[in-house]
């Protein structure tokens, strides 16, 4: 079989698995039903890992679907590019979605009968649409894609329909993301007016041949890089576009947390940098230094946005959920920097915090399932008797914080480093976030584990999310806890430190980097048209992407923060008011999340303009 | 090419915009989305307009003859069901939280904040 080949059937496996579990699901037993949905997704992550393999590591693999190849750089058909930064973060959902199914083996108490199977079934295709997304050349494939992965999104998040909450979180997140969606596809319609293309790639070389003949960018072209940029971004949950996570992930079942914050919302970001480097970084595009700073600027709002609330929250998975926008924060200004190096970093970075994050979901889920709660305060002290969970979930937190030498330790570093080449005092941004979003899960554990210090209070002045009184999501008391619900989670952390300690996948993720942002490569080997590239112009530098000095002491020094806040805040006083910063800059900050969906669509509107009016102003 | 379609779909993602922003009944909700949803479609079909083309379907014209850009219309046809079902999706969602917490009106659901 050709490398090829593998392309289409790494989005096909798990279609194909959802529609057989979907109708097989009616018959076979619950046992059946999820050894056959394992090994399916085991089947695809095997795929993935033999493209990953075979494609090599600056070069890509180009599959057009049904033999429609273009002719003269003109193409109807739709083509799938994976580079090793594309099919790696397919691979990791593959991964996820593998773990997860394993973790959800003896999860929900799963009606059998007509609707037997359809939640791994979910799954599957929910792997689809994220593996479509990380693996296509297409832009308008892409919206397909990403409404695939969103419509599954919102049906997995509501999926405990006896409550009200996860539908009200599921509501929440269709709306915005689906709105978004169709905003990205105006853009889309303006582009394909523009350039007759609908091919990344086409429409870029496009665009080059329009500016070489004379016709620049102009308004159009500007409009349709926001609007296009508007669904990935709201998807990533960038400032102030971020409202939908949290809601989502706190009342989402924890097997589906694991999966949106591990690798949805990465996907988000890696469209951004996807679309930006293939569309618009050419001459007929926006100039580097304008997309540059407007990115960077979102990035470190949305990483202080998120670090900032995540410290606040006593609900367990909404704290992780904020936790997740701060990183996602990071992860933008990496991939913002437009250096193989940020890029390198980034991809680091989300690999060790698709684990790190992912294993603090699973593990949240077996507090939920023992006591019914994923409140910080309500939970003081409970858990004293799960000592595993609460080690690994401590770990999870020091990983949160970057602590040497896990996985999100290294990404941490070689982004912060890239970064601070770019503007001096990025990396007290990354020191920050890290602390604090490392800090509040410490917090959380060394009360719900370990029972330290004073009992918790409340700050009665601001209505918040609790966490009480959750449902819990398997209804089988005194039963012992499943296996798979930490191992999972233990071996995701494994996987976590091994990004951190094996040389050989920094290394990879490195040159991946450096393809990514080759731009004129990417055309040719897309249109077919080998040779494009000047003869003088040298392939990217590949960046190294291994522990330095001053990365593992920022890592260090970050994990020390972070404990000194946890340590801090439980040792507080609890009588002790809130002082005026507080009430100055942290207050109104909560109270514009109000969960009221109108407020989001118009803070979906308002980012929109000041976008596109930070973009014209720099022109 | 006369720009009064690009305006009317850009009037009707506002309208539908507006309405998601202001709505109190989340069933309105959900079809100001499809409205808003409803100017894409407005875009691409006039994207591919043709003054004197007819429909790309060939089976009764001769080769050569003018037709609209089909490109387009398998957007729109694919973005209409893509539509239908996160429409439906959202709708059912409603329906069940009506059930479940005896309300459509979003600021009525205090359950998720800070």
């Amino acid at each position: 079989m050709n490398t090829d080949d593998l392309l289409p059937l790494a989005v096909a496996i798990p279609l194909l698995g959802a529609a057989v579990l979907a109708i097989a699901g009616r018959w076979l037993p619950r046992f059946g039903r999820d050894a056959l949905a394992t090994a399916w997704a085991a089947a695809d992550v095997a795929c993935l890992a033999l493209l990953w393999a075979r494609t090599s590591p600056d070069g890509r693999a180009v599959s057009w679907l049904g033999g429609w190849v273009p002719h003269d750089g003109h193409s109807v058909g739709i083509v799938l590019v994976a580079d090793r930064l594309g099919s790696g973060l397919a691979l990791v959902a593959a991964v996820l979605v593998l773990a997860v199914l394993c973790y959800a083996w003896r999860y929900f108490d799963e009606p059998s009968g007509e609707h037997g199977g359809m939640f791994p079934a979910l799954l599957l295709l929910f792997e689809a649409g994220m593996c479509g997304f990380a693996l296509t050349g297409d832009l308008f494939d892409a919206f397909v894609f990403f409404e695939l992965m969103g419509a599954v999104a919102y049906a997995v998040t509501g999926y405990r329909i006896e409550d009200p909450r996860p539908l009200h979180g599921a509501l929440a997140f269709g709306l915005v993301n689906s709105a978004a969606a169709y905003l990205s596809l105006l853009g889309i319609g303006l582009l394909y007016a523009r350039t007759g293309e609908l091919g990344l790639a086409q429409i870029g070389a496009a665009l080059d041949e329009r500016a070489a003949a004379g016709h620049g960018r102009d308004a159009l072209v500007v409009v349709a890089f926001v609007l296009v940029l508007a669904g990935p971004l709201v998807k990533a949950a960038t400032a102030p576009f971020h409202f939908w996570l949290p809601d989502a992930h706190a009342v989402a079942p924890s097997p589906v947390c694991m999966l949106l914050s591990g690798v949805m919302v990465e996907l988000g970001v890696y469209g951004v940098a996807r679309i930006h480097r293939i569309v618009f970084a050419g001459t007929g595009g926006l100039p580097d230094t304008v997309v540059r700073d407007t990115l960077l600027a979102a990035g470190v709002l949305t990483a202080l946005i998120g670090g900032v609330m995540c410290w606040q929250q006593r609900h367990l998975k909404r704290m992780l959920a904020f936790s997740t926008v701060g990183h996602v924060g990071l992860f933008l200004i990496g991939s913002a920097l437009l250096t193989p190096a940020g890029l390198a970093g980034a991809a680091v970075y989300v690999a060790g915090h698709a684990g790190a994050k992912a294993a603090l979901f699973g593990l949240t889920g077996v507090l939920l399932d023992r006591y019914g709660s994923v409140d910080e305060h309500g939970l003081y002290g409970r858990a004293r008797e799960l000592r595993l969970p609460g080690l690994l979930f401590v770990l999870g937190g020091l990983a949160l914080a970057g602590l040497p030498p896990l996985g999100t330790g290294l990404g941490k570093a070689i982004t912060e480093e890239a970064a601070g080449h770019e503007l001096g005092w990025l990396p007290a941004v990354f020191v920050l976030v890290s602390a604090l979003t490392g800090g509040a899960v410490l917090r959380a554990g060394l009360r719900v584990f370990g029972g330290v210090g004073t009992p918790p209070t409340e700050h009665p002045e601001v209505a918040a999310t609790t966490g009480e009184g959750e449902e819990p999501e398997i209804r089988e008391p005194g039963r012992r806890l499943p296996a798979p619900m930490l191992l999972v989670p233990g071996l995701l952390l494994a996987g976590c430190l091994a990004i951190g300690v094996l040389p050989g996948v920094g290394r990879a993720l490195a040159a991946g980097a450096a393809a990514f942002t080759d731009r004129a490569d990417y055309l040719a080997d897309v249109l077919g048209q080998p040779g494009r590239r000047q003869p003088g112009a040298p392939a990217a530098i590949v960046p190294k992407a291994w522990w330095t000095a001053s990365g593992v002491a920022l890592g260090l020094l970050s994990a020390l923060l972070a404990a000194g806040l946890a340590t801090a805040a439980v040792r507080r006083d609890p009588r002790r008011g809130t002082g005026g910063l507080y009430r100055a800059t942290v207050l109104p900050l909560r109270r514009l999340h109000s969960g009221l969906l109108g407020d989001y669509v118009a803070w979906l509107t308002v980012g929109l303009a000041l976008l596109l009016a930070a973009i014209g102003a720099q022109l | 090419m006369s720009v009064l379609p690009y305006l009317v779909a850009g009037w009707i993602l506002l309208a539908g915009l507006y309405g998601l922003v202001t709505s109190r009944d989340l069933v309105q909700a959900v079809g100001c989305l499809a409205v808003a949803q409803s100017s894409t479609y407005v875009l691409l079909l006039a994207v591919g307009y043709r003054r004197d083309a007819t429909a790309p379907v060939f089976s009764d014209l001769p080769p050569g003859s003018p037709v609209v850009d089909p490109v387009v219309q398998a957007l729109a046809l694919t973005d209409i069901v893509v539509g239908a079902t996160v429409t439906a999706l959202l709708l059912s969602l409603v329906i069940q939280l009506r059930k479940r917490h005896g309300t459509v009106d979003p600021e009525e659901l205090t359950g998720l904040r800070g």
